[in-house]
């Protein structure tokens, strides 16, 4: 009945206002479109737009607890991880089917999110800091000390790769792994946009915004909490099982502290609560990495943090970031 | 007041006791509502109404005593399920969510009143009943050429306006205004008292 | 099992004396500050150049380095902090990531990465051992001198905040800024005081725990969990909370890496989150305290 009086009946204007806003924009294919264009165009630097596809998407799944649901995150590398060693550990041991090993690795990572979910309800937002910085912690010293299984310091080496649905080899080139981490970055874009501007999207939004008046409009605030860091917790595992599929390694840094941080910084500078803060973020952020580690190779760390200091000081709204300017005005 | 439905309780509190500490803030406070009611809570600052409406509403537990809405125990409920159940309050300072607009807060809540508050495939405006609502609430309350502005641009007094429209929206059965007019200038209180006036005879009042 | 129960007590007293400034300024200013670890460190290697540039003796740093980390916590908290303090805590985890980042690096710049050797004092060294058999307790010198100083700055500190007219005012600040404010306290005052003294405490803490923490340039990213654990734990609404959680986490860490040294840090870490989740407020907040 709903769908029939959506064809016969003009639109109402509130209707016309709340779905216009959520449209994809004309910018939007053409922006996709160039990047799967450039491992065609730029095959030297195939292996860089696969890095900045994998970062993204794990920014990405940071917004959904930080940028939507304002939840302070410090170890969200623990889902990274998760998916990392569990896609690895599954392409050695079973089975070296890339897409197969990256539903294992999403899988365990969703798990353990909805585990931790339940720590992230209660308390403060230092407890929270706190329970997700303990969370990627117990994380990193378990992979440590279950060395047998994981490789310990050393890292998990010789992960080699099936071919992707049969046919295409993980090659040299690195314009499989582009496109593979390209396609599910596109995929999983597509639905985390569908579910922001969805009903329980909003309520996630307005739990960020005052979580005394959610719970005052009927918003089971728990639960939505939950939801929303499995989800997270899910793409980020799927970030983590690409970056072990496509470099075929997986160490002890991918649950390490800076990493969760870097990926906040990714995030807070490419802008919170909007999808393409994400790609905006990891897109500066790997090439300035890459720009200052060719000139300060050890100290690089020096110049990020003088970034976050001035970054805060000036105030992130007032970053000069014509896009950044752009979201604001109408904010999914 | 509709004297023949008002033979029901609408909203019973029984011994309702708070303290905090050493403090007894609520104390054995007794109440009933009946069905389209409107009743006023009077008292100087400090006397513990807005703790009192805290306590009905579940934002705090009491330390003793009963609620009972409609008939239901409601004591243990947590505050997401009272409203479920259409025990809605508004706050004397206002609480909205400043990066969603109007039409956007109003949407949601609507959405989550007719138990689609959970979707997450289709976009928020997709049903035409929860548009067609917020087109109503929006009128109502006089939102209409602010609805895609975000929140926190608004007047003070579209504010307060979308305050209560947000409590509206929730379809409430009884309905705790906390200082609703608090704040809002004297050319649009004649407005907001009379939108309160003529809310539904079924849903009962209780205005502090 | 007395040995490690005495070694975890002096862990514990210097992680106190490390974290109480965090503490009192998370519960003063609502300032989650993740670079109290720096000053930490800046206090360990004032020591170290004191010590093996002019010879300054081991005593004598001590205080020098309380004083350097409070100098150093008194002019970033006027220059750097007091602006930050309404912004959301995304903004001041972020702030503070970015300030302990750069002390990281410049310190592995300017004084290298390798662990940095303290030389006690001779009457520091050595062990004295009371008791026998199963229950022996071996009290190394150095590690009675850290519990008597902490004691001693604990005690102080208690006095402080309950005896003086700055310890009041500290109190009411902490409870209700604007009030504090509307009768007159220097709330500025107030706040720059204490984040120099808490900042020169860390510094304290750092030089003494040198030797048994170990220093190096990324102590403060090693350590920045254990604060953070202590002030969660703890809450942030007395010293007596921290002062049990430090002492708390410093027995289990310690008896935890002694007896089940496979799993190490991994149980205090479940501990931590077990407590959080079933106290979100700490375990030692009064009820009714400020969330």
């Amino acid at each position: 009945m709903k769908s029939e009086s959506r064809f016969q009946q003009s639109p109402s204007p509130a209707q016309q206002s709340l779905l216009s806003s959520r449209r994809w924009r004309p910018w939007e294919p053409l922006l996709w479109l160039a990047a799967f264009a450039l491992p065609l165009l730029l095959p030297a630097h195939a292996f860089i737009v696969n890095e900045i596809a994998i970062v993204a998407l794990f920014a990405i799944s940071l917004d959904m607890v930080l940028g939507y649901t304002g939840i302070v995150s410090l170890g969200h590398a623990a889902f990274f991880g998760m998916g990392a060693y569990t896609a690895a550990l599954f392409a050695k041991h079973v089975m070296p089917d890339p897409i197969v090993g990256l539903a294992v690795g999403i899988a365990a990572a969703t798990v353990l999110g909805a585990i931790f979910s339940l720590t992230i309800q209660r308390g403060s937002d230092l407890t929270r800091l706190m329970v997700t910085l303990g969370a990627a912690l117990i994380l990193l010293e378990l992979a440590n000390k279950l060395d047998w299984l994981t490789g310990g310091a050393d890292g998990l080496q010789g992960v080699v790769m099936g071919p992707l649905l049969g046919r295409f080899e993980f090659d040299l080139s690195g314009r499989t792994a582009a496109w593979y981490s390209l396609t599910l970055l596109l995929v999983l874009f597509f639905l985390a946009r569908r579910l922001v501007n969805s009903p329980l999207g909003a309520t996630l939004k307005a739990i960020r915004d005052n979580r005394l008046r959610a719970m005052a409009i009927g918003i089971p605030v728990g639960s939505r909490l939950s939801v929303s860091y499995t989800v997270a917790a899910a793409m980020a595992g799927a970030a983590g099982a690409l970056q072990a599929q496509t470099t075929g390694f997986a160490s002890l840094d991918v649950f390490e502290f800076q990493r969760s941080a870097d990926v906040m910084l990714i995030l807070v500078v490419g802008g919170t609560g909007w999808l393409y803060g994400g790609v905006a973020g990891a897109i500066v952020f790997k090439l300035m990495q890459d720009f200052l580690s060719a000139i300060t190779p050890q100290y690089w760390t020096f110049w990020l943090g003088l970034f976050l200091v001035v970054l805060v000081l000036v105030g992130r709204e007032r970053l000069i970031r014509p896009w950044t300017w752009f979201a604001n005005g109408r904010k999914t | 007041m509709n004297a023949i439905a008002s033979s029901q309780t609408v909203l019973r509190a029984t011994g309702l006791v708070k303290r905090f500490g050493g403090i007894m803030a609520t104390s054995h406070v007794s109440l009933q509502l009946q069905k389209g009611a409107r009743h006023a809570l009077i008292g100087p600052n400090g006397a513990g109404k807005t703790t009192l409406v805290n306590l009905l509403t579940g934002v705090l537990d009491a330390s003793e005593g009963q609620i009972a809405l409609e008939g239901h125990d409601i004591t243990h409920l947590s505050p997401h399920q009272r409203v479920r159940r259409g025990l809605v309050r508004t706050f004397q300072i206002n609480q909205l969510f400043d990066s969603l607009t109007p039409l956007e807060t109003l949407a949601l809540t609507v959405s989550l009143d007719q138990g689609v508050g959970a979707k997450w495939w289709q976009p928020l405006g997709a049903r035409r009943a929860v548009a067609e609502r917020c087109d109503q609430l929006l009128e109502q309350f006089h939102l209409t050429s602010v609805k895609d502005q975000p929140t926190r641009v608004l007047a003070y007094g579209k504010r307060r306006l979308l305050e209560i429209a947000i409590a509206l929206a929730c379809e409430p059965r009884v309905l705790l205004l906390d200082e609703p007019v608090a704040g809002v200038p004297a050319g649009e209180r004649e407005e907001l008292l009379r939108t309160v006036a003529n809310l539904p005879a079924e849903v009962s009042v209780l205005l502090i | 099992m007395l040995t490690i129960l005495f070694d975890g007590i002096a862990y514990g007293m210097l992680l106190f004396i490390l974290a109480v400034g965090l503490a009192v300024t998370m519960g003063l200013m609502n300032f989650i500050n993740l670079a109290h670890g720096a000053f930490a460190m800046a206090g360990g290697y004032i020591t170290v150049l004191l010590m093996q540039r002019l010879d300054v003796p081991f005593l004598v740093c001590l205080p020098l380095a309380f004083i350097g980390a409070a100098l150093l916590g008194a002019v970033l908290e006027r220059t750097l902090y007091r602006p930050l303090y309404h912004k959301p805590h995304l903004d001041q985890v972020l702030f503070s990531i970015g300030l302990t980042f750069m002390a990281v690096a410049a310190t592995d710049y300017f004084m290298g990465s390798t662990q940095q050797i303290i030389q006690l004092p001779s009457f520091l060294r050595g062990r004295t051992e009371l008791g026998s058999g199963n229950w022996i307790l071996g009290m190394g010198h150095y590690r009675l001198f850290i519990i008597a100083v902490c004691a001693a700055l604990t005690v102080a500190l208690q006095l402080v905040l309950a005896r003086t007219r700055f310890g009041s005012r500290l109190r009411a600040s902490v409870d209700d800024q604007r009030v504090a404010a509307g009768l007159g306290i220097n709330v500025n005052v107030v706040f720059l005081t204490t984040f120099a003294f808490g900042s020169g405490l860390a510094g304290l803490g750092g030089a003494l725990g040198a030797e048994v923490l170990g220093l190096d340039p990324i102590f403060p990213l090693k350590f920045m969990i254990y604060f953070l654990i202590v002030v969660a734990v703890g809450g942030t609404s007395s010293i007596t909370g921290p002062l049990l959680a430090a002492l708390l986490l410093g027995i289990a860490d310690v008896s935890g890496k002694y007896y089940i040294p496979k799993l190490g840090a991994f149980i205090v870490y479940c501990l931590m989150i077990l407590i959080l989740v079933w106290r979100p407020q700490g375990l030692f907040v009064r009820r009714g305290g400020r969330p």
